[in-house]
């Protein structure tokens, strides 16, 4: 279906708007030079908000998928739900961020912040392997930049190094993996790319080592193992929204590629070659994640390693390669979204109170602030996997679309690293109800507009896991306009 | 017959029970209104006894008598069906009129009188719902509940060595009971019934097959020890019977009472009830060694007996003594059902009379043994007998009661030991005439003993140490011990009386 | 419309916990009487569905059905049967007396009492769903406030690696019938959750021979089954009282009746197919757990592997697929329920006061407690299996289904109760009797009035039903039959 320019242009207003939020950052850098305060925070969460009704009121995808501005983006149901997700998780970061005294003044931060999320955005509808890269490097290289903003902290900048480094390599190895599938196809528009290998009758060997080399680069990106060693450091010494954002929205936005490169890529292929790699995937980053977290004194790192781990579970609603399975991934990455980015304001707010970064930090938090303790409580256990929260039906997916598809010996293996993770999960909720706090003054939420974002978060956490038809029709509405 | 429309058999067993209830709501500190409630209460079940007694047609047809049956337990087919016989209505009555008794002679006990006298009345309940049940499962259920009580009482007021012997004596007899739960599943499993009226015409019908993969005869085999075994050790038969000595020694006294008076009672009851009828084959083939059993516990009974220092140790194991005349007559009855001549048949039936009676005898004379040992340990805090002489200077009533009971323990004719001793040897004789003629010994023995025991504690030099500490015996104990002399000399003298009704239930079953 | 009972039952619990979670922490005597009032008012509820439920029409009642994820055929549906409803009771019960006996539980009592309600809705919830998901939805939601009650409030030497290693094992348990749900869920190709659909489904027997187990013994492992019951032991002991009231007494219970609903009904010819194996699992937990309960020295240890043992009773009732075994093990769950509970309660009026549970250190206490000693004596002669107590009208349905079905077990069952007497008699002894040594004796006191209302009342419960079992039996036949329809047909 063919739209016009005009419908065009609207159908991708919300990137539109990003645009137009960078240029209101970099005058407002301009004007307000000396004066720090959260205004920043607060005008770029203000943008993606607008950026999110645009969408809603312009950009709503028709019955068809559309493709548009020269067959590079795509305008389907997935796109419009990642792109929700995307400039949501954005917002609350803008948010959560407003309390980070190294970041907040700092507009550079901000735009590198929407850049980002306008990378990803471009990612979740790229229909062109050339779009589909630059995409990829519009969303990784602004975060190169955030990791490593707080240039007098080292961690920081070895944190911002590493993660250039290795993002730079990966991409390096997947725009190979997508020139082999160039040449292959001899086209780069995706979805004409499977007719094309099966009409140039490549031979399998090739396909499979192109699929190979996509793969490793995006699960870089997703952070799973064994491509996931960049990500404890970069974890551990970015600023903490900038984790948050990390391990959330651009996790997201790399599923969101990687589920329709494996829809429509590699069908002809036949599916069990790549569908045994994403099944070794998960396993790798389910073993590696939860039992490598055990051991972990920091909180970042530990979160960071339980990240992998979640990426595991999410790799094996993937490997089912069946609607439900698809559509739970979704669902697991919506309600992980929320939990996450709640569990990283939450760690560092706390770090920035008591100046510690260690899980001994939470100690006594029941008592210091119930409040926050009984946030961090609703988070670890949605992480675990527990009702009545969002990540329990999110597991329930993944794990039911495993099984549906006859794969249950991975079931098996995710119910079996479920219990590890509950571990060290609950091992943190000993700590903030059992264990004496270092000092027994009582910590006050001062910020009201962090307090909003968080309890946002959290009810819709309890939501996810409760009112579970609205959700799970988006997930399945996404996974139909693949 | 009913009153309130709740039916007398009923009554007989709730009174005891209900009534410790009621005691449970007077305050532990006002003893004495605590003692004599707990007499009075146990007085009504020995007026129903003897109403029933009044009431009982020896010779009618039916089978039992008072029978009610009230739905239980349907989904396993179990119901509270209550009856009673010629032989159960001798039980009821001796249980009815020790327990009085006994609580009579436990007004001496000075410490936690409300838990002991509720306790009592619990235990009265559990044996008189054994010897009424014509449900197997309620039959267990009495018997289980007649030993909880028991291990408390011993417990908490026995004697230095309660501890063990209340423990030895309960896990033994939860031990044997074990065997006889798992019998009693599996006939309820086979018939599909645990009405013992219904049982007794269904079981022994299955004559061939297989069940549980098993030849009919094994399972059958099977279940006779378990039965066996179960009350033999209740009897207790030989080599069963360890768990007596201690217990009846360090018992309280009053417990001591109805341990040796009723309680064995029960294993003997078992065995005439439930082995005989149920197991008419296995109990004849196994009648033989059965019998070599019993007079084995008559003769080392009597010998252990005549060995003992300790006298109410040496009571114990006269009830082991006696028991065994009981288990013999009880073995020819069984040798006997095998056979179909009518002399043997004629002797088995005079050899069952006698054990039944000698059933109710030694439950009087054991009982009143136990209580004058009580008596004297009272006064003197010792049961050695080696450490009395020549009391007889100081408290004649008491020796000549000793005495009278001693003789009656004895066999002695004209008191009812002699009676029961007499009609068993006459029966068994017949059947097994060896082991009658060892018996003998052992009746030889048992006059060692008590002859033994009466010249250590009446006879010879006074002993210095107990001038002016020993009493006289008091009105309180007269009241409990002459009754019981009153039955044995009647018994001794006219038994008619109670073998009238003893005799027709016999000649029904045997 | 009739009105929502079981919602009611179900939902008051949870939202009374969060609710109790927002209250200000002082305000300890509004916190202990939301608590009181929601438990009596959980318990009123239970007890009128109880007299409430007719007999003779049986089937589910009090249904409740409200669409959930149409998609997936997952709703919102409530319905009690004569074999569930026995343990809602239980549930109302027990959970009314976690409360009494928790009544002056000084550190954090706002947080204790939530996570308490929390733990009752769940189990209200277990019993009451009649869809699969909302059967482990509410499974699961007990997970939590276990872990969080026994670190926070349990015994301060084991608690942390009491409560990790149950809540573990539980979930461990948990995930793996998950997986084998899911994995009948898709076999059926109904897409419901639906269990009364789910029970006509008729799967293929290869199908249940291979996820009979996974669902069976996953559930089974918060029942206790052998040898997946090490659990028990150590999180009942380190758990706060009310806690291992509630663990023992109604947990086990869920475990054991998810077993039965998931596992068994679903899958009948699986239970066939495994049942030797479940028998003698079982038969392992009933002599096992008797024989290792007589070696303890603590006496909260003897009582937690004697609910090992009795849980294998459960099991052995359901492996013998008989009517008698069957409603043996429905009674068996109510009256060892209530025997647990009222043990549990007892150990911890002992320690209140003692501050040991160590037997050597620990002896006349009956002086001082007497009611408690009875408590516990009544406690013990159900356990045994004394007749007239309702351990009896419990264990001898159960012992003759075993003899239709493996003779053997009831055989060798059979010695536990020979092995229970003389623990428990031990254990009265040496706690109750004799000596009280000095370093103990100035804590101790008699029991409150709180105490004294929960060891009388669920002492005349197991006498009630033991002399009158058919108050209870009639209506766990009707759930039986219709649990034995499925079997026989497939």
């Amino acid at each position: 279906m063919t739209l016009s320019v005009s419908q065009m242009t609207l159908a991708i207003l919300p990137e539109i708007l990003l645009v137009v939020l960078v240029g209101v950052l970099i005058v407002i850098s301009m004007i307000k030079r000396d004066k720090c305060n959260q205004v920043l925070g607060c005008i770029t969460a203000g943008g993606f908000i607008l950026a999110i009704v645009s969408a809603f009121l312009f950009a709503m995808p028709k019955a068809e998928p559309a493709l548009i501005w020269g067959d590079m983006l795509r305008l389907d149901s997935a796109t419009f739900v990642f792109r929700m997700i995307f400039l949501f998780g954005a917002a609350l970061t803008a948010i959560f961020s407003c309390t980070e005294d190294s970041i907040r003044c700092r507009p550079e931060f901000y735009m590198m912040l929407v850049f980002s999320t306008l990378g990803m955005s471009l990612m979740a509808s790229s229909s062109d392997i050339i779009m589909l890269f630059l995409a990829i490097e519009t969303a990784s290289i602004p975060l190169y930049v955030m990791a490593g903003i707080k240039i007098k902290e080292e961690k920081s900048v070895e944190a911002g190094l590493k993660y250039f480094l290795f993002g730079g390599m990966s991409s390096a190895i997947m725009v190979y993996g997508f020139s082999l599938i160039y040449g292959f196809s001899g086209t780069t528009h995706l979805y004409d790319i499977a007719q094309g290998v099966i009409a140039h009758q490549v031979p399998i060997a090739g396909v499979v080592v192109a699929i190979v080399l996509v793969l490793a680069g995006f699960a870089f990106k997703i952070s799973a193992a064994p491509f996931h060693f960049w990500a404890p450091d970069v974890y551990e010494g970015s600023p903490t929204s900038v984790t948050g954002f990390l391990s959330t929205v651009s996790k997201a936005a790399g599923f969101a590629a990687l589920i329709r490169i494996l829809m429509i890529l590699f069908h002809a292929d036949g599916g069990v070659v790549w569908q045994a790699l994403i099944a070794s995937l998960a396993v790798a980053s389910m073993f590696t994640g939860n039992l490598i977290a055990i051991p972990q004194k920091n909180i970042k790192r530990m979160l960071a390693y339980s990240s992998i781990a979640q990426a595991g579970y999410i790799l094996v609603g993937l490997a089912s390669h069946s609607n439900l399975g698809f559509s739970s991934a979704i669902y697991y990455l919506m309600a992980y979204l929320v939990t996450n980015l709640a569990l990283f304001a939450i760690v560092g707010w706390v770090g920035r109170k008591t100046g510690s970064e260690d899980v001994s930090a939470f100690a006594g938090l029941s008592k210091r602030s119930p409040g926050l303790a009984l946030a961090m409580l609703i988070g670890l256990l949605s992480l675990g996997g527990i009702p009545p929260f969002g990540g329990f039906f999110a597991k329930l997916l993944v794990f039911g679309a495993a099984v549906e598809s006859g794969w249950a010996w991975l079931a098996i293996v995710g119910v079996i690293n479920s219990v590890i993770g509950l571990y060290y999960y609950l091992r943190v909720l000993k700590v903030m109800y059992v264990d004496e706090p270092v000092e027994n003054t009582p910590l006050k939420i001062k910020e009201p507009l962090w307090l909003v974002g968080l309890i946002l978060c959290l009810v819709l956490v309890v939501v996810m896991g409760v009112v579970l038809t609205p959700w799970f029709g988006i997930s399945n509405w996404a996974t139909i306009g693949f | 017959m009913t009153f309130l429309s709740i039916p007398i058999l009923a009554w007989l067993i709730l009174i005891p029970v209900l009534g410790g209830l009621l005691l449970l709501l007077i305050p532990g500190k006002k003893v004495a209104l605590l003692r004599w409630s707990a007499l009075g209460i146990s007085l009504i079940p020995l007026v129903m006894a003897v109403v029933l007694w009044v009431n009982y047609q020896p010779k009618a047809d039916a089978l039992f008598q008072f029978e009610m049956n009230i739905p239980w337990f349907a989904a396993i087919n179990s119901n509270i069906h209550f009856g009673i016989d010629g032989i159960s209505l001798v039980m009821v009555l001796l249980t009815a009129l020790l327990t009085p008794l006994a609580i009579l002679t436990s007004f001496n006990i000075k410490v936690n009188v409300k838990a002991f006298m509720v306790l009592f009345l619990l235990l009265e309940t559990g044996i008189l719902g054994v010897f009424v049940s014509l449900d197997l499962l309620v039959f267990f259920l009495f018997w289980e509940i007649g030993l909880v009580p028991m291990y408390f009482l011993i417990n908490l007021w026995g004697g230095e060595k309660r501890n063990y012997a209340s423990l030895k004596f309960i896990i033994f007899t939860i031990g044997g009971s074990l065997g006889l739960l798992l019998a009693i599943q599996m006939i309820g499993v086979v018939t599909g019934t645990f009405d013992f009226v219904e049982i007794l015409i269904a079981w022994p019908a299955l004559q061939s097959g297989t069940l549980f993969g098993l030849p009919l005869e094994t399972v059958k085999a099977i279940a006779f020890w378990a039965f066996v075994i179960a009350f033999a050790i209740k009897v207790p038969v030989w080599p069963f019977h360890t768990w007596l000595p201690d217990a009846h020694t360090e018992a309280p006294t009053g417990g001591s009472m109805i341990l040796a008076g009723v309680l064995l009672k029960l294993g003997a009851y078992g065995f005439l009830r439930l082995v005989l009828p149920l197991f008419p084959v296995e109990s004849a083939k196994y009648a033989g060694w059965l019998a070599v059993l019993a007079v084995a516990a008559i003769v080392f009974g009597a010998l252990s007996a005549a060995s003992q220092k300790d006298f109410k140790r040496l009571v114990a194991y006269s009830s082991i003594n006696h028991m065994g005349f009981v288990i013999l007559a009880v073995a020819a009855a069984a040798w006997a059902g095998g056979s179909t001549d009518p002399a043997i048949r004629q002797s088995s039936v005079i050899a069952a009379n006698g054990a039944v009676l000698q059933m109710f005898n030694h439950g009087l004379s054991a009982a009143g043994m136990f209580f004058l040992v009580g008596v004297l340990y009272d006064r003197a805090h010792t049961r050695m007998l080696d450490k009395f002489g020549g009391l007889f200077a100081i408290v004649p009533t008491y020796g000549a009661i000793l005495i009278f009971l001693s003789m009656a323990s004895l066999g002695l004719p004209g008191l009812n030991g002699f009676v029961s001793e007499f009609m068993i040897v006459r029966g068994v004789w017949p059947i097994f005439m060896l082991l009658t003629a060892i018996s003998m010994v052992g009746l030889l023995f048992t006059g060692v003993y008590v002859v033994k025991a009466l010249k250590l504690v009446l006879q010879g030099p006074f002993n210095e140490t107990w001038a002016g500490k020993i009493s006289e015996i008091n009105l309180r104990e007269l009241f409990v011990i002459v009754p019981l002399m009153i039955l044995i000399l009647s018994i001794g003298v006219w038994p008619s009386w109670i073998l009238n009704i003893i005799n027709q239930t016999v000649m029904r079953w045997f | 419309m009739t009105f929502p009972f079981l919602s009611v039952l179900i939902l008051l619990p949870l939202l009374a916990g969060v609710i109790l979670l927002l209250l200000p922490a002082g305000k300890r005597g509004l916190i202990r009487g939301i608590a009181l009032g929601v438990s009596l008012i959980t318990f009123a509820i239970s007890v009128y569905l109880f007299a409430a439920y007719d007999k003779d029409l049986a089937g589910y009642q009090f249904v409740e059905q409200m669409q959930w994820l149409p998609a997936l055929g997952i709703s919102y549906h409530l319905g009690v049967d004569g074999f569930s409803l026995p343990l809602e009771l239980l549930a109302g019960i027990v959970v009314l007396c976690g409360v009494m006996v928790s009544w002056k539980v000084e550190d954090r009592p706002r947080e204790f009492f939530a996570f308490i309600m929390f733990l009752a809705s769940s189990v209200f919830g277990v019993f009451a769903s009649l869809d699969l998901f909302l059967l482990f939805f509410f499974f699961e939601l007990a997970v939590f406030p276990k872990y969080l009650m026994i670190v926070m409030w349990g015994s301060p030497k084991t608690k942390e690696y009491g409560g990790m290693k149950l809540t573990l094992y539980l979930f461990f348990g948990s995930v793996v019938a998950l997986v084998g749900v899911l994995a009948i869920y898709f076999t059926s190709g109904l897409q419901t959750f639906n269990l009364l659909e789910l029970e006509q489904a008729g799967f293929g027997l290869a199908v249940q021979k291979l996820w009979f187990p996974f669902i069976f013994i996953g559930f089974g492992v918060l029942g206790g089954l052998f040898p997946f019951h090490s659990w028990a032991p150590d999180g009942h002991v380190a758990a706060p009282t009310a806690v291992s009231m509630l663990l023992a007494g109604v947990e086990m219970k869920v475990g054991a009746f998810a077993a039965l609903r998931a596992g068994l009904m679903l899958l009948p010819d699986g239970m066939q197919f495994w049942a030797p194996l479940v028998l003698i699992l079982a038969t392992i937990n009933v002599v096992y757990g008797a024989f290792i309960a007589m070696i303890q020295t603590d006496f909260k240890y003897v009582i937690g592997f004697s609910s090992v043992s009795h849980m294998g009773l459960v099991f052995i009732g359901f492996a013998t697929l008989t009517p008698e075994g069957l409603t043996g093990a429905g009674l068996q769950m109510f009256s060892h329920g209530i025997m647990t509970a009222l043990f549990f309660a007892v150990v911890g009026m002992v320690y209140d006061r003692a501050h040991t549970r160590n037997m050597a250190e620990l002896g006349g206490l009956a002086k001082h407690m007497p009611l408690a000693m009875i408590g516990f004596v009544v406690g013990g002669l159900v356990s045994m299996g004394m007749p007239g107590f309702s351990g009896f009208v419990a264990e001898i349905p159960i012992y003759m289904g075993a003899w239709k079905t493996m003779p053997l077990v009831a055989i060798i069952s059979v010695i536990s109760i020979v092995v229970t007497a003389a623990y428990i008699l031990l254990v009265v002894r040496r706690v109750f009797f004799g000596e009280t040594p000095e370093p103990i004796r100035a804590g101790l006191s008699d029991i409150s009035v709180m105490d004294k209302i929960v060891v009388v009342g669920l002492s005349l419960l197991m006498i009630l039903i033991g002399l009158i079992p058919s108050l209870l039996v009639p209506m766990i036949q009707g759930g039986v039959s219709h649990i034995l329809s499925l079997v026989g047909g497939a």
